[in-house]
This record gives C-alpha cells, sequence and structure tokens, in this order.
C-alpha cells in the first residue's frame, strides 16, 4: 500500500491535467482521478512490466475520461475516433505570421483562457494525442500505447492537431499591422 | 519539394528527427517559401506556448483532498 502511495502522489496531478483536458470539467476531471487510481489498484495484478507503470495508468485514466463524457452526453458514444475525419487541419490557410512575441499581447490569465478555449475546441481524438504527446511529453510509442493506437495514427492526428492549433490561436497572435503573405501552397 | 511534401514531414522537423539528406532538401524549400517557413514557425511557436503554461493546475488542498479520497477507496478494497 505504501508503495501505491507513493505512485498516487507522484502521478497524481499529470492524471489530473490530463482528465480535465478531456472532460473539460474540475468535478468530473476530480472523479475521473479517484476512479483510475483506484481501477489502476484493483488491476495491479494484471500489470506487465514491459511497459512503464505511467503510460499503463494513463490508458485507464482516458478510459475513465472518456466514459465520463459518455454519461455526461447522456449515453451518446464518445471514442477517441470521434470527429478526427475532418479535413480540418490538412492544409495551412491562415498565411498571416505572428507577432514576434505573442505572449506579451496578453495578460497571464487573459493568455491562459485563450489557450484553454482553443485546444477545448479540438475534437476529442486530436486534443488528446497533442495533450499527452506535446504538454505531457509522453512519446510517440508511449502515446500509441496509452491510446490503443497505431503509431502512424498518432503521426497523423498530432499533425493535424497541432496544425489546427496553430491556425485557430493565429486569431489572436497576428502580428496586427501586417497583411496576410500573399504567399500560397505549391 | 512541393508544400504537401514539406508538411508530411513537419512533425518530423519540429521533433529534430530528420534524416541529413532530406533535412537539405527540406532546408532548400523553406529557403523559397514563405509559406511554409510560417507554418513550421508558428506551429513549433504553438507547442512552446502549451508546454510553457499550466492551463490546469492542481491547487495544494484539492491535492491533498483527492488524494485521502483515493487512499480511503483503495484501503477499502
Amino acid at each position: 500500500m505504501q508503495a501505491f502511495e507513493k505512485l498516487v502522489r507522484q502521478y497524481e496531478r499529470q492524471v489530473f491535467r490530463i482528465a480535465q483536458h478531456i472532460v473539460q470539467n474540475r468535478e468530473d476531471a476530480e472523479d475521473v482521478v479517484q476512479d483510475a487510481f483506484l481501477k489502476a489498484f484493483e488491476k495491479l495484478d494484471q500489470f506487465q512490466g514491459n511497459s512503464k507503470f505511467y503510460t499503463w495508468l494513463v490508458r485507464i485514466a482516458v478510459n475513465e475520461a472518456l466514459m465520463r463524457l459518455r454519461k455526461r452526453r447522456t449515453g451518446r458514444m464518445v471514442s477517441i475516433d470521434e470527429d478526427v475525419e475532418t479535413e480540418e487541419g490538412s492544409m495551412p490557410r491562415d498565411l498571416a505570421d505572428w507577432s514576434p512575441d505573442p505572449e506579451s499581447m496578453y495578460g497571464q490569465s487573459e493568455m491562459a483562457e485563450i489557450l484553454r478555449k482553443t485546444i477545448q475546441g479540438l475534437p476529442p481524438g486530436f486534443r488528446v494525442v497533442f495533450v499527452l504527446r506535446d504538454v505531457e511529453g509522453l512519446s510517440t510509442e508511449e502515446t500509441a500505447e496509452s491510446l490503443g493506437l497505431s503509431i502512424p495514427a498518432v503521426k497523423s492526428r498530432l499533425l493535424r492537431a497541432r496544425l489546427q492549433l496553430r491556425e485557430r490561436l493565429a486569431r489572436y497572435f497576428k502580428k496586427r499591422d501586417s497583411r496576410s503573405s500573399q504567399g500560397g501552397a505549391k | 519539394m512541393t508544400c504537401t511534401e514539406f508538411l508530411a514531414e513537419l512533425d518530423e522537423m519540429l521533433d529534430q528527427d530528420v534524416a541529413i539528406p532530406l533535412r537539405a532538401d527540406l532546408q532548400e524549400h523553406l529557403r523559397c517559401c514563405e509559406h511554409c517557413e510560417i507554418t513550421l514557425n508558428t506551429t513549433r511557436k504553438t507547442i512552446q506556448i502549451y508546454r510553457s503554461h499550466e492551463l490546469y493546475e492542481l491547487p495544494d488542498s484539492l491535492r491533498e483532498r483527492l488524494h485521502t479520497a483515493i487512499m480511503a477507496k483503495c484501503r477499502k478494497c
């Protein structure tokens, strides 16, 4: 029990962040964290040392978070495949360059609100890949294992998540005194 | 190299995981394509900004409450 408590201490912040990114609601995220650790504790004998404990735990937490989303949407199916067939983000459209220091354009809390709002607009299947890979720093392989996706699927979703976020942030961070570049994709 | 071919390698460029011969082709494309240069730089900035802002902090009081609740549930099962 002591060893498990140490693991809870070590990973509770990360699991909370991931849960909140998926469910987008603090109360649900709290429930997800509790349920994920409880489930991990119950299934500890099923954990095989061929993956990292954290990767295994993230997989449990992501599933719990998606189940919570489904409950909130009164039973409508929610999966990490939802809405990923969109064409948005496959080719950048907004060609305007950003201000050299976009973070100086907004206060700290305003910036956090912009970033939250922007990432919340992504389909869950893109959002969770971006969060695991780029925010939490998991490798492509660990992200694939956590989500039960293939490596090419992770790579494809990551690219589109990054491009969609970039495109959506451009409306806040554009150079205010410049016109869009006239050069287009070839 | 076309913009579509460049974009297919964008993640590798961002993760600095590009083989040397291909890197030269990508750099060459960047020299003459402002569109892709902007896309690369602003996508890189997007990742940096998200990495440097903690959007969902877990305050110490909530962390303690959660921790206690988790351990209490685990002890019961």
